[in-house]
């Protein structure tokens, strides 16, 4: 027999018998747990014997369908009887008084007002934090200025190969298609009014001053923020920065400014390369326009300006200081446990393009005020 | 006894994070050249207590004094200069894993130090001969097995001859031979080269093979249950819990206060 089953009966004098046989467990107790709870509930007032001389297999869920029993409050008694000894042995371990309290309740949701007030003070901390560790950040790459004997060097080039060459590819071809959309998307209308050759106006007015930069420091605050978070913070989980810390080395100026400095010299080259190779898109476009290269390359050189070109290119550094910094900073906030290393990630992936957009529009109105 | 002065003296600490208290009021010393071993079940605060001490978290109460200077009030260079008496291994090695063993062991004297190349070498490479790992010394942390993790962070500690040792849980997750081995090293460091240690274990054949001194951390009082050589404390302590840990008698200990 490979069923539970479930015989109810009342005896003369008042009692209900459960006879319970078979073979109690996890896959056989779907049904019978309700219908052994039914039986109870039919009979509120009537003591109850649970007799447990069929069953012939029993394991942890049917010994809790027996302690449930038991424990379950009622007005008058269950007991249960004939239980095997191997059986009762297990039943035997549990006190079902005990059971039926939670003995460590999940803690209650707090009142709303308390969950803004602490959702409050954490946004508070994390502002705290984060002026701390630009301070932090600011004072450690001046004494790398001025002492730049003491930066890790050997650390700067591995990550600049890392930043710089490793995202390479993907910094090309993405700007490479944008150029070649851009282009593609604005032709086709201004073909209309016969002014197709403007496009060359647009591509590299969008791709020098604005898209170039934008879109490397995007493509690097998810390569390269993230990775700058995962890996610190993954020496944190590991201690390794509290191992820096107590051999008396400066973590920020150990881990951070290292990235800092890389960042800073690959994000410039990768822009500048994006921006180029934004225009061959566009060229490449412009030809099935049937524009031709020396055409559209004369075109950029009048509309785009030195300044045009500035004005991107100055952006990169400050981009690249927030992707670098954001990520190192995400990484050493990052908590204990298995999820935190991906939650730091993410949060840096995440805070660094919202600052890099919010940077780009106050670039944008700066250069407005400044007429550039 | 002779009056030495103590290395370590922890004063009226009181230790935990934010608004949980763990330890509370907590007073001993560690005196030169002894291994002192800090000892409870698990989660009474072992390792939140030696965190105190080398000052990754400040205290909520009291100070930590390390070779007569208070390590929790210093900042900056005095700091450094403090931390630069005592070296740590952490529970899980916490070597740095882009590193080769040289390169860890190396690291400290490359920043503390100017040294020839060569010799900050030289010395790296003894320090990892004095652990038995001088083979290894082009590894990686990733290809070595844990208990030689454990072994090259004791000598990453050591590179700048520190006076004082904190070892946290050193046996944690080894097999009881390498284990066994470790405490050897242990035992071998102190008397060779007289560095203090402060061991954080819960490893009794660990204990007895290598503590002159103990303290035991009590979970339900928050503070030090016992204090003393560890055989001593074994066959003549009258406290219950102290002799249910000693002859590992997990019933009692189990049981809530």
């Amino acid at each position: 027999m490979t069923t539970a089953a479930l015989a109810v009966s009342d005896t003369p004098d008042g009692r209900r018998v459960l006879a319970l046989s078979g073979r109690l467990d996890a896959t056989t107790l779907r049904q019978l747990w309700d219908d052994a709870h039914r039986a109870l509930a039919e009979a509120p007032t009537r003591p109850v014997t649970v007799d447990a001389a069929g069953i012939e297999y029993c394991d942890g869920a049917g010994i809790a369908l027996l302690v449930d029993l038991v424990a379950h409050p009622r007005a008058a008694p269950v007991e249960v009887t004939n239980l095997r000894p191997d059986h009762d042995v297990l039943f035997r371990q549990f006190d079902p008084e005990r059971l039926e309290h939670d003995l460590d309740p999940e803690p209650k949701r707090a009142p709303v007002v308390e969950e803004i007030g602490r959702t409050a003070a954490g946004i508070w901390r994390d502002i705290r934090n984060q002026v701390e560790f630009i301070g932090e950040m600011v004072a450690a790459l001046g004494s790398a200025i001025i002492r730049p004997a003491d930066v890790r060097w050997r650390d700067v080039w591995r990550i600049c190969e890392r930043v710089g060459a490793d995202g390479l590819p993907i910094v090309a071809l993405i700007s490479f298609l944008l150029g070649l959309i851009l282009a593609f998307q604005s032709a086709v209308p201004m073909r209309r009014f016969g002014a197709e050759i403007f496009v060359a106006d647009l591509v590299g007015i969008a791709m020098v001053r604005e898209l170039g930069p934008l879109m490397t420091a995007i493509l690097l605050a998810g390569r390269t923020g993230a990775a700058f978070a995962a890996e610190i913070g993954t020496m944190h989980v590991n201690q390794e920065v509290d191992a820096l810390t107590t051999m008396g080395l400066d973590p920020v100026r150990f881990l951070v400014v290292p990235r800092i400095i890389a960042a800073l010299l690959m994000t410039p080259l990768l822009t500048l390369f994006a921006m180029l190779v934004g225009l061959a898109g566009g060229a490449l476009t412009m030809q099935s326009f049937a524009i031709p290269l020396v055409t559209f390359l004369k075109e950029v050189d009048s509309a785009v300006t030195p300044t045009d070109f500035m004005a991107g290119f100055v952006k990169s550094f400050v981009f690249a200081i927030t992707i670098a910094g954001v990520g190192c900073l995400r990484g050493l906030e990052t908590a204990a446990g298995a999820s935190a290393v991906g939650d730091s990630t993410t949060r840096a992936v995440v805070s660094g393009i919202i600052l890099l957009v919010v940077i780009d529009g106050i670039f944008a109105v700066i250069y407005f005020v400044l007429d550039i | 006894m002779a009056t030495v002065e103590p290395v370590i003296r922890v004063e009226n600490l009181t230790a935990g994070y934010d608004e949980t208290v763990i330890l509370r009021g907590l007073n001993f010393v560690v005196n030169p050249g002894e291994v002192f071993v800090i000892l409870g079940g698990s989660g009474c605060g072992k390792s939140t207590l030696l965190k105190h001490m080398i000052s990754l978290h400040p205290p909520l109460e009291g100070r930590v004094l390390i070779n007569g200077r208070d390590i929790t009030a210093a900042d900056g260079d005095e700091r450094r200069e403090i931390m630069r008496g005592f070296g740590v291994m952490y529970q899980s090695g916490a070597l740095f894993g882009s590193m080769t063993l040289l390169e860890n062991v190396r690291l400290a004297l490359e920043e503390y130090t100017d040294l020839p190349v060569a010799a900050m070498d030289l010395i790296a490479r003894m320090k990892l001969e004095l652990v038995g790992l001088d083979a290894f010394t082009g590894h990686l942390p990733s290809e070595i097995s844990g208990g030689m993790q454990k072994r090259a962070a004791i000598a990453r500690a050591m590179a700048l001859d520190p006076g004082i040792l904190f070892l946290d849980e050193p046996s944690a997750g080894l097999d009881p031979i390498t284990s066994a081995e470790l405490d050897a090293l242990i035992r071998r460091l102190q008397r060779t080269l007289g560095v203090t240690f402060v061991v954080v274990t819960h490893e009794l054949a660990s204990i007895f093979a290598i503590a002159d001194r103990v303290i035991m951390l009590d979970k339900r009082t928050q503070g030090i249950l016992a204090e003393g050589d560890p055989k001593v404390l074994r066959d003549t302590s009258d406290n219950p819990w102290v002799r249910q840990f000693f002859r590992r008698e997990a019933e009692l200990a189990e049981t809530p206060a």
